[in-house]
Order: structure tokens, then C-alpha cells, then sequence
């Protein structure tokens, strides 16, 4: 672990006996006070942070609410009415948790994206980056769950149409959907086991998330230039600049997160999910979660993979296919992106194309809420289709890491990288 | 000290009484291991209530020609059809083998009963239930990802892999039939 820049030194006689016989006073201290941090950290680091906060209001809201739900497919939409009527506070516990959810998704996704820009997947910290990813797909399985509790009919059908994706596997898959479902159709042993595993993941996410800070305070944190640190020049302790650094952030985070959740709740959600499920009817557009839209996208973005008129994969099984490889590429994205230089600011035609990404993935999340047959751009009589549209944002997508990233490495002439952290901050100053 | 010399004389042998104890307690642990695991899966798959859900009868007399109904079987809505003349017509004249999943519409009725379609209304490709009398072919159509299925049940266009799946069913008599 990177060293602390100061030993702890406990003045209290308590901590101090109870330190010697379980420290873990001094690993708090290492990790949360004296903890050396490059000095240059913008504000897109305290991300980290905010999700993990995040976290803990899913969990302690998410803990009492269960005090309130029933997990039972005649009672689950009415006891999500009682905690919004009638429980004391109800209404407040439930918005907080809901649209916590799609602020954890923000804030991760912002929090992965900055790691993307600044190369903190590169070594040393690759392992970093897969625990995170581990998180990510745990959160995605975490917030599906939770999505279907509400036994309404977003709920219902997401969960038959997201749990219909694995009858796509060869041989096994219909005896895999069964298993799942615990029955023929999506019905009550569905909802009693999401309801089991959506109380339980959030825990297994905590566990990474101790492994993921493990994992982060080994190399340490790395910084906007992307180059290593040379010494205590470079660093400053976590407390209290990050610590003052991450409050702020942390508030400015609460004034917009409580703006949705008092004055507009249900804007991140479906209205048709205030509609009891009901096994007979699909409603007329059903869309996943908006924070799984871009996936939802590519996964209908793909058509049967066809060789000389025989088709090869049928569509519903390559769309699967390539959804689970967008996900699993980002795995690979320290072998795929080889360039010896971490940060985007000294890489001007990553920097394009990192941006021109994050655009495309907007793209395909509104793709992902629209029908495919119907028109995105106008010309003359006809127009493009958001298929197509989907269709080219996601061959952006794989063509950014699959081969954008192997080629920048080989050809891409990168600017030259300042000597040291506290070298380029002193010559910006100097300049100023 | 004995035990010391004997391991070291059937060392040279290859094989030792360690070695065996090794790969039993091994073999056992994994067994041991996998009748632990087994249970704690299978408890997902359907319980006996749920597979005991038993067949069910329906009246097709109320259906005129050129309706349909719906009712439930195992959770899941099947779609009874009393189609036109020219419904049926236009499911037969249309090539078997062009279709996605090739079958007749002979193979998905029973033989002098061809009005009726008795379909599992859930759409093969993600399991959501298609509308009757919608989509290009005046068949079902789900509105999920756009899958059209034809007068017949069967698949013509969009993602969905296979036709609608034709439930087990007999007929009683000319106006009622078991379903399962």
C-alpha cells in the first residue's frame, strides 16, 4: 500500500490499547487521512467518491424500505402504494432510492468514463479497472432486480424480455429461462428470488468495493497528466484537501439529486409502471431503465449474421452476442489501448475520437428508446431509420476499442509529457 | 521413524500411500461439494405446484369466424383464431419453404378443423405477447421489436427466430377443445 506521509500517532489511550491489538485505527488513518494523493486531481476524481455515498444511501434506504414491501406477485404493486400513502416517510424513502439508483449510474458512468480519458486502466492499475467493471455489471444485475420489485408493467416485462435473452443460448437456453423463472412464464417465484438477490448483491458490491480502494491505494491514485509521481513534491494528504474537495462535490451531487427527487420523482421513470402487471398485455413500447438504453440499443442493433444466404447466428442470438461484448471488451481495454502515454490531453487524436465516443453512446441511448422501424432523420420522402442509426453507432463502438485504440498506439504522435506533477504545475503558474 | 523409511522406499516405486489419499479425499470433497451445490440450484427450477398446473378446456363455440380469443394456460396467453376462408388462403398460398421457419399451415392445424389456429401467443424472440389482427400480414404482430407473423402464426418479418409455438391439444368435439 502506498505509504502514508505521516505515521499515526494515536494521543487517546483507548485507540491507543485498542489499536495495538486490532489496528485498524491506523489503516483508517492510512487510507482516509495520510493517504498521498497527486496534488493536480480535478474535480471529475471526486466521482469515485459520490458513488461511493451512492452506495450507502441504496443500502440504508433500500434496508428500510424492505421493512415495508412484500415480495408477492398479488401484493408487491399494492405495498409499493402503502409505502407511498401511508408509511411514514414512505414517499421520500422510495424517490431517494429509485432516483439514487440513476444517480449511481451517473456518477459511475461519468466516474468510468474519466478513467477512459485519462488512461487509469493502463498499468499499474488494471486490476483496479476490472474490480470496477466487476461492480458495474453487478450494479446493472442489482438495479434489473430492483426495477422488476415494483410488480408493475415496466417491471414485469423487462424482467421477460431481459430473462428471455439467455433462451438465446444454444441447447441449454430454454432450461437456463426455466430456471430463472422458476416456472413457464415470469410469475411469483420470479419476483420472491429477484427480491432475495436484490438485498443481497448490494453487499457483494460493498465487498468489491473494499478490494477496488485495496486495489486503488496500491499504485495510488492516478492524475490528469497521467505520468507518474516522483516524490512528496507531487502529493498532497487525501485530508483534508480531497476530503474538503469530495464534501463540496458531495453537496453540489445533493442540491441537483434532492431537485429530481422533490420536484419532478418519476421523470427518470416509466409512467406505465404505475400500472399493475399483467401477464396478458405488453404494453405498446416497452424500453429497459434509461441507464440501460445504449446496451438495449446494440443489442438491437444486430441483425442475422449471415455467409453466402445461410445464416450463421440468428439475430436474437448475435444482438445478445454483441451486447455482452460491449460490456466484456472494456475487460480487454488495457491490452487493446498499448500507447505508453496515459492521458488524453497529450493524445489529440484519442481526445477526438474519446469525445466523439462519448457522443455516440448518448446516440445509441436514445436509440435504445425509440422504435427501430421508425424515422430519425427525414430526406425527402423517406429518411433513416434508428435501426440504421443504431447500427452505425455501434459500429463506432466496437470500432473505437476493437480498432481505433490497437492503431493510436502504433501511429499516434502524442505530445510531449512535462517532467513532473509539481514541474507543470509550477511552469503553468510561472506563465500565469 | 518407520513410517519415515517406508515413504521413502515406495518413493521410488513412483505411486505413495499420500498420493492416494490425496486424489480420494480430492474425489470425495468434489463430490461432496457438488451434492451440496445441487440443491441449493434445482430449488430455482419449477416446483411441483407449479408443474402440476393442470390442462384446460375451452368452449369455441361464442368465436365467430374472423375472431379470436385469448385465455390462459400456464401463465402464458394462447391465442384461439376461427380465420376466414380467405385468412386461410392467404397463409397457404404463400411459399412454405421462403419462410424463416419453414412449416405449413396444414402442419400447424388439425386435420378437418383448419379454421382454427390454436397459437402460445408469446413472440419467440423476447417473450412478449403480439397483437391479433396487426402487423403486415394481418396476423400478430409484437410490438416489443416488431416481429410480424403471418394469418397462420408463423413468422415473416423482424427478429424473432421461430413461429408461434402451437400448444399440445386435442379436439373434444367440432366446438371444444383441451389444451395440455
Amino acid at each position: 500500500m502506498t505509504a502514508p506521509s505521516r505515521p499515526f500517532e494515536p494521543k487517546n489511550g483507548f485507540v491507543k490499547w485498542f489499536d495495538q491489538q486490532l489496528p485498524i485505527f491506523t489503516l483508517l488513518h492510512g487510507a482516509l487521512v495520510a493517504y498521498p494523493t497527486p496534488k493536480n486531481l480535478n474535480y471529475w476524481w471526486s466521482f469515485g467518491f459520490l458513488a461511493g455515498i451512492l452506495l450507502f444511501v441504496q443500502i440504508i434506504t433500500g434496508v428500510v424500505l424492505a421493512m415495508h414491501y412484500t415480495p408477492h406477485a398479488l401484493m408487491a404493486f399494492d405495498s409499493v402504494e402503502h409505502i407511498m400513502r401511508d408509511v411514514n416517510y414512505g414517499w421520500l424513502l422510495r424517490y431517494v432510492h429509485s432516483n439514487g439508483a440513476a444517480f449511481f449510474f451517473i456518477v459511475v458512468y461519468i466516474h468510468m468514463f474519466r478513467g477512459l480519458y485519462y488512461g487509469s486502466y493502463k498499468g499499474p492499475r488494471e486490476v483496479l479497472w476490472m474490480l470496477g467493471l466487476v461492480i458495474f455489471l453487478l450494479m446493472m444485475a442489482t438495479a434489473f432486480m430492483g426495477y422488476v420489485l415494483p410488480w408493475g408493467q415496466m417491471s414485469f416485462w423487462a424482467a421477460t424480455v431481459i430473462t428471455n435473452l439467455f433462451g438465446a443460448i444454444p441447447l441449454v437456453g430454454d432450461a437456463i429461462v426455466s430456471l430463472l423463472w422458476g416456472g413457464f412464464a415470469v410469475d411469483n417465484p420470479t419476483l420472491n428470488r429477484f427480491f432475495s438477490l436484490h438485498y443481497v448483491l448490494p453487499f457483494v458490491i460493498f465487498g468489491v468495493v473494499i478490494l477496488h480502494i485495496w486495489a486503488l491505494h496500491i499504485p495510488g491514485s492516478n492524475n490528469p497528466l497521467g505520468i507518474d509521481v516522483k516524490g512528496p513534491q507531487d502529493q498532497v494528504d487525501f485530508h483534508p484537501y480531497h476530503v474538503v474537495k469530495d464534501t463540496f462535490m458531495t453537496s453540489v451531487m445533493a442540491i441537483i439529486f434532492f431537485a429530481f427527487v422533490f420536484y419532478a420523482p418519476n421523470y427518470m421513470g416509466h409512467p406505465d409502471n404505475y400500472i399493475p402487471a399483467d401477464p396478458m398485455v405488453t404494453p405498446a413500447h416497452i424500453v429497459p431503465d434509461w441507464y440501460f438504453l445504449p446496451f438495449y440499443a446494440i443489442l438491437r442493433s444486430v441483425p442475422d449474421v449471415t455467409i453466402f444466404g445461410f445464416t450463421l447466428i440468428e439475430a436474437k442470438l448475435a444482438g445478445i452476442m454483441a451486447m455482452a461484448a460491449s460490456l466484456l471488451l472494456l475487460f480487454a481495454l488495457p491490452w487493446l489501448d498499448r500507447s505508453p502515454v496515459r492521458s488524453g490531453t497529450f493524445r489529440p487524436i484519442f481526445k477526438l475520437l474519446f469525445w466523439v465516443l462519448v457522443v455516440d453512446v448518448v446516440i445509441l441511448g436514445i436509440v435504445g428508446a425509440k422504435v427501430p422501424d421508425d424515422i430519425a432523420i427525414t430526406i425527402g420522402e423517406g429518411g433513416i431509420s434508428w435501426l440504421i442509426v443504431g447500427q452505425l453507432t455501434t459500429i463506432y463502438y466496437f470500432g473505437f476499442f476493437l480498432v481505433a485504440l490497437p492503431l493510436l498506439a502504433k501511429f499516434e504522435k502524442t505530445k510531449p509529457l512535462p517532467e513532473s506533477i509539481s514541474e507543470a504545475i509550477l511552469s503553468r503558474n510561472a506563465k500565469a | 521413524m518407520s513410517t519415515m523409511e517406508q515413504t521413502t522406499e515406495h518413493e521410488e516405486t513412483g505411486a505413495r500411500r499420500r498420493d492416494f489419499l490425496f486424489v480420494a479425499a480430492g474425489g470425495f470433497g468434489v463430490v461432496a461439494a457438488g451434492a451440496a451445490v445441487w440443491p441449493l440450484v434445482d430449488q430455482m427450477n419449477p416446483s411441483a405446484d407449479v408443474l402440476a398446473l393442470s390442462s384446460i378446456e375451452v368452449d369455441l363455440a361464442p368465436i365467430a369466424v374472423g375472431q379470436a380469443i385469448k385465455v390462459k394456460w400456464r401463465g402464458k396467453p394462447v391465442y384461439i383464431r376461427r380465420r376466414t376462408p380467405a385468412e386461410i388462403a392467404a397463409a397457404r398460398d404463400f411459399p412454405t419453404a421462403d419462410l424463416p421457419d419453414a412449416q405449413s399451415d396444414e402442419e400447424r392445424v388439425k386435420a378437418g378443423h383448419d379454421e382454427w389456429l390454436v397459437v402460445i401467443g408469446v413472440c419467440t424472440h423476447l417473450g412478449c405477447i403480439p397483437i391479433d389482427y396487426q402487423g403486415d400480414y394481418d396476423g400478430w404482430y409484437c410490438p416489443c421489436h416488431g416481429s410480424h407473423y403471418d394469418t397462420s402464426g408463423r413468422i415473416r418479418k423482424g427478429p424473432a427466430p421461430k413461429n408461434l409455438a402451437v400448444p399440445e391439444y386435442t379436439f373434444i368435439n367440432d366446438f371444444r377443445i383441451k389444451i395440455g
